[in-house]
């Protein structure tokens, strides 16, 4: 396959950025995304060009590093995936693909398409853990009876990679898919239970203070997480949310 | 700061905006059961209803919810609009936003700024006619057998007052009111008649046309922002299970069509059929 990749360059968080236009060839339809960028870098080494910077680092759908908005869609055109699983095969010969880096005031770009996602951590050290007296007499978490379905929901919560792509896609940039699930892992659980009021506030706070957008439920996040976290997450933040602001 | 997170957060900012459309929604449905007399009722059924409308005291007190509901609506829209508009200063060169959200969805902001348009003029129109201007009292035909017919004032207490005894000055009318001449004296109140400020409006030989185009279109705005507003009311006040999210949706949707249909249908039948 030949391609024209139009990439967004930026020298580092400082300096403009722009979109700038490489032509690729020989592209295999079995190459993942990834490594057809890492081809086109090569070929950038070659020729003494600054390759270009981008996030990844497992390679296989589970750590949320790798980012990118192709196409006008996180981690690209298919569903159910991240960028290191999105395979050439989805593009056609002779396509014009955008690659730009996840958009967001909370998600700075450090350098190309690399985004600073450390606003996430923040969200996450506002409230996202369970307080647990680890002295040597920590109770056996499997001693305690859940409900498989309450059990079930929360690992669905709990299966969020952390990688952005709801903030990316979002009209208005809003973490709140990403926040709710961080929120609902705990909630539906009786360990978690203890601080949830506490939890969903500061959790709300911290994203607000960090310059997310609000939820205007379009349900884009929903669609193109890779992960399949569900809008039921958001509503439960809200009616946690509300709980808690009543109490 | 539990309080202030209900004033302040951004949660909360979709607490109100769900709370307040979802009484909009009732409004309109009341509004809509109303105007729909233009059609199925006479013009003194019309107009019985709309004296109702402006006396009854629980009336103007869900009167005055509405109009603060529309101003926090509209207020708090723009806030998070700017909000939202603030959290991505850098746009993407390519967003394929179709392929992951609806087109309602994504426009609400335009569409309530074309709503809230339409409400300040449609107020102009009847409301404020209604209520800061000297109205045309609603006036009957008697037709009696060998004469000529009688026009006469219709009247709350459902007094007839011919309308030569005003003219010949028996009876003094001030605002809607009739006193015997030259006395404080109140003989009976009269019906303002919105009926026939309504349908002349319609049916305005030069404007007419565009009046009724343009509430068509209004209604289309309104169809549009009721497809999302409706259900994205609930899930932003938490309510969403699986097991009955297709209802809501479903309601949503039908709410949506059906509701500025049948207003649509008014100014339509007015201009046609009347």
């Amino acid at each position: 396959m030949n391609l024209t990749l139009k990439i967004w360059r930026q020298k580092n968080a400082k300096e403009k950025g722009q979109m700038v236009d490489y032509k690729i060839s020989n592209v295999s339809p079995d190459m993942s995304f990834l490594e057809m960028l890492d081809v086109l870098n090569n070929e950038l080494i070659e020729k003494g060009d600054d390759p270009v910077a981008f996030d990844h680092d497992c390679r296989e759908g589970i750590c949320g590093m790798c980012s990118l908005f192709i196409n006008g869609e996180a981690h690209g055109p298919d569903r159910g995936i991240t960028t290191c699983q999105l395979h050439m095969r989805m593009f056609k010969d002779g396509d014009t693909i955008y690659i730009e880096p996840f958009r967001a005031k909370a998600f700075p770009v450090i350098k190309d398409l690399v985004v600073d996602r450390t606003a996430f951590d923040k969200i996450q050290h506002a409230g996202g853990f369970v307080s647990v007296n680890t002295s040597g007499n920590t109770q056996d978490a499997n001693a305690i009876p859940i409900p498989k379905h309450d059990a079930d929901r929360a690992f669905d919560a709990a299966t969020c990679i952390g990688c952005g792509a709801c903030v990316a896609t979002c009209k208005n940039s809003s973490a709140m898919l990403f926040v709710s699930a961080k929120v609902s892992q705990f909630a539906l659980l009786p360990q978690g239970k203890v601080e949830a009021a506490e939890r969903v506030l500061n959790m709300v706070n911290e994203m607000d203070a960090l310059g997310f957008g609000n939820c205007t439920n379009t349900g884009a996040c929903e669609v193109e997480c890779p992960k399949g976290i569900s809008l039921e997450n958001i509503a439960r933040m809200n009616r946690e949310y509300l709980k808690a602001s009543l109490k | 700061m539990a309080k202030s997170a209900l004033l302040k957060s951004s949660l909360a900012k979709k607490y109100w905006m769900a709370l307040t459309g979802l009484f909009l929604c009732l409004f309109l449905v009341g509004h809509l059961a109303g105007n729909l007399q233009l059609i199925f009722g006479d013009a003194s059924a019309f107009n019985e209803y709309a004296l109702f409308m402006t006396t009854n005291p629980a009336v103007k007190v869900l009167s005055y919810v509405t109009y603060i509901s529309i101003l926090f609506h509209a207020i708090d829209g723009i806030v998070l609009t700017i909000q939202n508009k603030k959290a991505r200063p850098i746009g993407y060169a390519k967003n394929n936003a179709a392929a992951n959200s609806s087109f309602s969805s994504r426009n609400m902001a335009v569409l309530g700024t074309l709503l809230l348009v339409f409400i300040v003029t449609h107020m102009v129109n009847f409301w404020a006619k209604m209520h800061f201007t000297q109205m045309p009292l609603q006036t009957i035909e008697v037709k009696m057998e060998g004469q000529k017919p009688l026009i006469v004032y219709k009247t709350v207490q459902e007094q007839y007052i011919p309308v030569e005894a005003v003219d010949r000055g028996q009876v003094e009318l001030k605002g809607t009111k009739f006193y015997q001449f030259g006395t404080d004296l109140k003989v009976a109140d009269g019906y303002k008649d919105l009926h026939k400020i309504t349908i002349e409006f319609f049916k305005d030989p030069s404007y007419g046309i565009f009046y009724t185009i343009g509430y068509v279109l209004a209604m289309i705005v309104l169809g549009f922002h009721l497809s999302h507003g409706f259900a994205s009311a609930f899930q932003s006040l938490g309510i969403n299970n699986p097991r009955y999210n297709g209802v809501v949706k479903g309601i949503g949707y039908l709410f949506a069509y059906l509701v500025p249909a049948l207003f649509a249908i008014i100014p339509l039948y007015i201009y046609f059929i009347k």
